[in-house]
């Protein structure tokens, strides 16, 4: 335990003052995620030995004065669509079931620099299409609070894996929500920065325009300290922007007096749980008491942001995907006729259900006739979409809402109707389109136990208002909501009534003991 | 009886343009050698690479566009075009159709009877496939991905031209056009340069366009001006039986002479354009477009007039020099080297000329080091080899690029002056033919040049041609 | 409902071949009926009004990020060969493209 419950930036601490080692760190992460992955499912891919060796090494780095950032030793892990050099990277799909990329993702090397420990790859939906991890085809991941739900999605297995103690931060990628909605369902800290913050070079797309890597984590000092490490201007990503301002940590101050912020009536009317309207209403009020201005106000336009981002991301989908075809890399089909039938086969045999669906959506909304209609019209509505937070941003430093309209559903009972799943992106996607920052920090659990998590959202390159407020939110309720969970099936488990209490004990034993 | 009918012809252009990089990353355009060498992650699309634009190409593209008056495009984009193929390892092709970078401009060919103009509808930036070589025997194709990403701009002209000669006329002013402003060294054999033919057939008279077909695969001047007939042929064959042209793509196959449709229920020929998500617009201002303008070399009419005043060399001259900017470059060089403007005019004009058509080259092909021909003609004037002499030291300055004064001294070669040797000689020839001394004393002038050959002979064509004239004279008068 | 859309067989068949996708019968019907409902859901952008709005493809307005011509990459064929699912000698292998 003593490990586990640790912060990032804690064992980080800790590991400069040579209190606990760095090979201490992973193994009592490598110990916690062998235990905990029967259950839970985060990984597609765990490394014992090449985490035990990069701990090794960064010891000695540590050790020789080389190494002092804050996030150096700390063990994270790493959302399964992010290349990494020489390790398998599936983006959970059979397509790339023996990938080994020849490159790692900028935003990985980035963490690599700063010293973190890798241990391995996290599960998600296919390509980062599905809000639930089940669309894997490495079998679904569960919620570690309680495993007969899904814990969100696309980035489900970060956001597991954290909320486990898997690991001590993961990445994720946030194209619809992807990191804000598993976060919530979750009960951790995840942020999608303003698009072109964090570089795009090595994450494997799904719709370019939109997507976004950023960090999931413990609390929101370790968010801050994980985009700090992470952000930066890439040439080799031309969407990559230039920042001002990379110093995201020195926003951790508790005080958001006289911060304007506004609820967006859209948000929290029809569709919303009532317990869920509850939490963020009361996190609002906690951030009112410190001072903040809150206010109602009619953002617009939000339902239409789902019919556009699904038109403007099966779109680009249809096409990034069109690389994977059997020549260069990845699976390809065990007997076919020519050419156009070894595509065929190879990819449809490669990829699943709801990757095929939005391939083929996408592929229409191109198609010869169809282009103005469908997609010019999304474009379009995006910038109307734009020019609405525009407005509010004129008014309001930050807006408030909940991440997602419910808690997490429980498993196989979303992709039976994609449709009705897609609604449950209401509140994340528009964020997207806009290329704005947003946030979603834990605020509560509903009836069932399960987490509950509020969303700011912040102007373009706004990051530190977020974080500052969702430091003042944390400090002020003393992080209640984001405790680790305690894996198992019995709904409202609490810490020392699950069996899972004893897997966790067990593994912090032999961590000590290796 | 017979019906007169029109041909009409728009070319789709691709020149590679000659940078050191490809358009999208860091690897050498270098042609030939091992497959898959100049390969990276962004050229064999693998997953999460990302294209970065190399500006040289937007420079170079821009440079096209403003020789050949086009209006540039101050805002554009590249587009993605998607379609499977294993040449193109994204399965799209990075080009640009909404917002190209230059359109509406022209250029002026010399047609069979005066000058014309063919206009181009709009220029392009894109990047070139890999290439597919046919394994005979394993029935499967294998992909070498060293030419995917070279860059290329495609010039689509309008339906302007009316026969071969046309389409050959406008393709040799662009290669000139683009030789001159260095973009592209447009080799038609390396594919540095290819054209695909849009071609339909009209009644003579007809105000609209017949329905045209497109050509694909030709990669030389000869296979262009065969398909242009061919199916010119074919598309009036077919109207004549009262059939129609079927709008289709046709792969030309030169050693057939023929082309095939290349129809399949797989290519939809619906490439689902749009935006290309990863790269930003390019925004060109008034400012970097007159860079470009300042930074343009001389072109060939600029060339014309400079020579005039600055080498004072006929006009005719001058024209075929600069027809290439290669050989155009060979002159100022050599004349530099020498300061005989009008010799290496000379030289160029008819031995290397003679040659180059003798091999089959191009002005592109000359090897040969400027400074070499220069020292040749420094060494006729100063006497040390005779102009026959040279012109053979010359074949091997051209296949070898020897240094002819080494060459000369090596071989033997210079000229014999040495006036008792001649004599020698002399005295053998006039005493072995009696009857050609006595035509000559007879009042015969030609039978010199026979005893002259026959001099020229046994001196191994080393005498000075001047001095055995003379002696050859004055010897016969004793 | 009139405004509803209908997919064809032809077109899911199309739109197949331009995904390079091949469905089973019954993968082809639930198609028709997915994208049928997606259409629908998309086809209410028509509410707004968006005359005299330009299409917005990127959020930022930034322009001309370029390289310099400059030679980076060295020789890294057996890198990327190394992960073809046919390779011959120093080429991927693929089915015969032409006749």
């Amino acid at each position: 335990m003593e490990i586990l419950g640790l912060t990032a930036l804690e064992l980080g601490e800790k590991i400069q003052k040579r209190e606990i080692s760095v090979r201490e760190a992973s193994e009592a992460a490598l110990a916690q995620a062998q235990a905990a992955e029967p259950a839970v499912n985060s990984y597609v891919t765990l490394d014992p030995e090449g985490a035990l060796r990069q701990a090794d090494e960064i010891q000695k780095k540590i050790d020789a004065g080389d190494l002092n950032s804050p996030l150096a030793g700390v063990p994270v892990a790493v959302k399964d669509n992010m290349c990494i050099k020489g390790q398998l990277t599936t983006c959970s799909s059979k397509i790339l079931s023996n990938f080994k990329p020849v490159y790692t993702a900028e935003a990985v090397r980035n963490l690599q620099k700063a010293g973190a420990v890798i241990l391995g790859k996290t599960n998600m939906d296919e390509f980062a299409m599905g809000s639930t991890t089940e669309t894997s085809y490495y079998g679904p991941t569960k919620n570690p609070h309680n495993t007969a739900y899904v814990p969100g999605g696309s980035s489900g297995g970060s956001c597991a894996a954290v909320a486990a103690q898997e690991c001590f931060g993961a990445l994720g990628s946030d194209t619809g929500g992807s990191i804000r909605q598993p976060s919530s369902f979750c009960g951790v800290v995840g942020m999608k920065p303003t698009y072109g913050t964090v570089s795009r070079y090595g994450l494997i797309a799904y719709g370019s325009s939109l997507d976004q890597i950023g960090p999931i984590t413990k609390d929101v000092a370790d968010c801050a300290a994980f985009l700090e490490v992470i952000a930066s201007h890439d040439p080799k990503d031309s969407t990559s922007i230039r920042r001002e301002d990379y110093r995201f940590t020195e926003a951790l101050t508790d005080d958001v007096r006289g911060m304007k912020i506004g609820i967006p009536r859209d948000y929290m009317g029809e569709g919303l749980d009532s317990e869920v309207r509850e939490a963020v209403m009361a996190a609002a009020k906690v951030l009112e008491e410190r001072g903040a201005v809150i206010e109602e106000f009619d953002l617009g336009l939000v339902k239409y942001a789902i019919p556009a981002y699904y038109t403007i991301a099966s779109a680009e989908a249809s096409s990034n995907l069109e690389r994977f075809d059997g020549v260069k890399y990845g699976y390809r089909a065990g007997e076919y006729e020519d050419l156009h039938n070894m595509y065929k086969k190879t990819r449809s045999e490669g990829f699943g259900a709801e990757v095929k669906r939005r391939i083929m959506l996408g592929s229409f909304v191109l198609s010869s006739g169809y282009y103005d209609a469908y997609y010019l019209k999304a474009l379009r509505v995006k910038a109307l979409i734009k020019r609405a937070f525009d407005a509010a941003f004129e008014k309001y430093d930050m807006i408030l809402g909940p991440a997602a309209p419910t808690t997490a559903p429980e498993l196989g009972k979303s992709l039976s109707d994609p449709l009705k799943m897609y609604l449950g992106d209401i509140y994340t996607i528009s964020v997207n389109l806009a290329g704005l920052p947003g946030m979603s920090v834990p605020v509560g659990k509903d009836s069932r136990g399960l987490p509950i998590g509020m969303q700011l959202i912040g102007n373009v390159f706004q990051e530190k208002k977020l974080l500052r407020a969702a430091y003042t939110y944390e400090c002020a309720t003393g992080k209640q909501f984001e405790q680790a969970a305690q894996i198992g099936t019995a709904a409202g488990s609490r810490a020392g009534e699950s069996g899972a209490e004893s897997v966790q004990a067990d593994t912090a034993k032999e961590a000590h003991q290796a | 009886m017979t019906k007169q009918y029109e041909t009409v012809i728009g070319l789709e252009v691709h020149i590679e343009l000659a940078t050191k990089t490809k358009i999208f990353c860091g690897c050498s355009t270098e042609f030939g050698g091992t497959p898959n060498t100049h390969t990276c992650p962004v050229c064999t699309g693998m997953p999460g690479s990302l294209p970065v634009l190399n500006k040289q190409v937007v420079e170079y593209a821009m440079a096209l566009g403003l020789v050949t008056n086009c209006r540039i495009t101050q805002v554009c984009k590249f587009d993605r075009k998607n379609y499977f193929y294993p040449d193109n390892p994204q399965n799209y092709q990075i080009s640009q159709l909404y917002l190209p970078i230059a359109r509406d401009g022209y250029v002026e060919i010399e047609a069979g009877n005066g000058k014309k103009k063919v206009r181009i509808h709009e220029m392009h930036m894109e990047e070139d496939a890999g290439k597919l070589v046919h394994d005979e025997w394993d029935d499967t194709s294998l992909v070498d991905y060293n030419r995917s990403g070279v860059p290329l701009v495609e010039i689509v002209s309008e339906p302007d031209m009316r026969s071969a000669d046309e389409v050959i006329a406008y393709l040799e002013k662009l290669r000139m056009i683009a030789q001159y402003l260095g973009v592209s060294d447009c080799k038609l054999q390396e594919g540095s340069m290819r054209a695909d033919v849009n071609l339909s057939v009209r009644e003579v008279g007809a105000e609209t366009f017949g329905t045209r077909t497109e050509m694909k695969n030709l990669n030389s001047f000869k296979a262009i001006a065969h398909a242009i007939e061919g199916e010119r042929t074919r598309q009036i064959e077919l109207l004549d039986a009262g059939k129609e042209v079927v709008q289709e793509t046709r792969r030309w196959d030169d050693n057939k002479e023929h082309s095939y449709a290349m129809r399949s229920k797989e290519d939809a020929q619906d490439y689902r354009y749009f935006p290309e998500p990863d790269l930003v617009p390019i925004v060109i201002s008034d400012e970097w477009i007159a860079e470009v303008k300042a930074r343009q070399p001389e072109l060939r009419t600029e060339k014309l007039e400079r020579y005039k005043k600055e080498f004072d060399i006929p006009r005719y001259d001058a024209e075929i020099i600069t027809e290439s900017k290669k050989m155009a470059d060979v002159f100022e060089e050599t004349t530099a080297a020498c300061g005989k403007p009008k010799k290496v005019a000379n030289w160029l004009m008819v031995e290397t000329l003679r040659l180059m058509k003798d091999h089959g080259m191009e002005a592109e092909d000359l090897a040969f080091s400027p400074v070499n021909l220069a020292k040749l003609i420094d060494l006729v004037d100063a006497g040390t080899i005779n102009s026959s002499v040279a012109k053979k030291v010359f074949e091997k300055i051209f296949t070898d690029d020897v240094d002819p004064e080494k060459y000369v001294e090596e071989k033997g070669l210079k000229m014999v002056n040495d006036e008792g040797a001649l004599k020698e000689t002399i005295d053998k020839v006039i005493a072995s033919n009696p009857q050609a001394v006595a035509d000559y004393k007879g009042g015969k002038e030609k039978a010199l040049g026979a005893l002259m050959g026959q001099t020229m002979r046994a001196m191994k064509g080393k005498a000075n041609p001047g001095i055995v004239t003379q002696m050859l004279k004055e010897m016969l008068q004793d | 409902m009139d405004m509803a859309n209908r997919i064809s067989d032809e077109t899911i068949e199309y739109v197949g071949i331009l995904a390079k996708l091949e469905l089973s019968d019954s993968e082809k019907e639930a198609a028709k009926a997915d994208m049928e409902k997606m259409l629908d859901y998309i086809d209410t952008l028509n509410e707004l009004d968006t005359s005299g709005i330009e299409p917005m493809s990127h959020v930022f307005q930034v322009s001309n990020v370029f390289r310099e011509d400059v030679v980076t990459n060295g020789d890294n064929r057996e890198e990327m060969l190394a992960n073809a699912p046919q390779r011959k000698e120093d080429s991927f292998e693929v089915p015969r493209t032409i006749g």
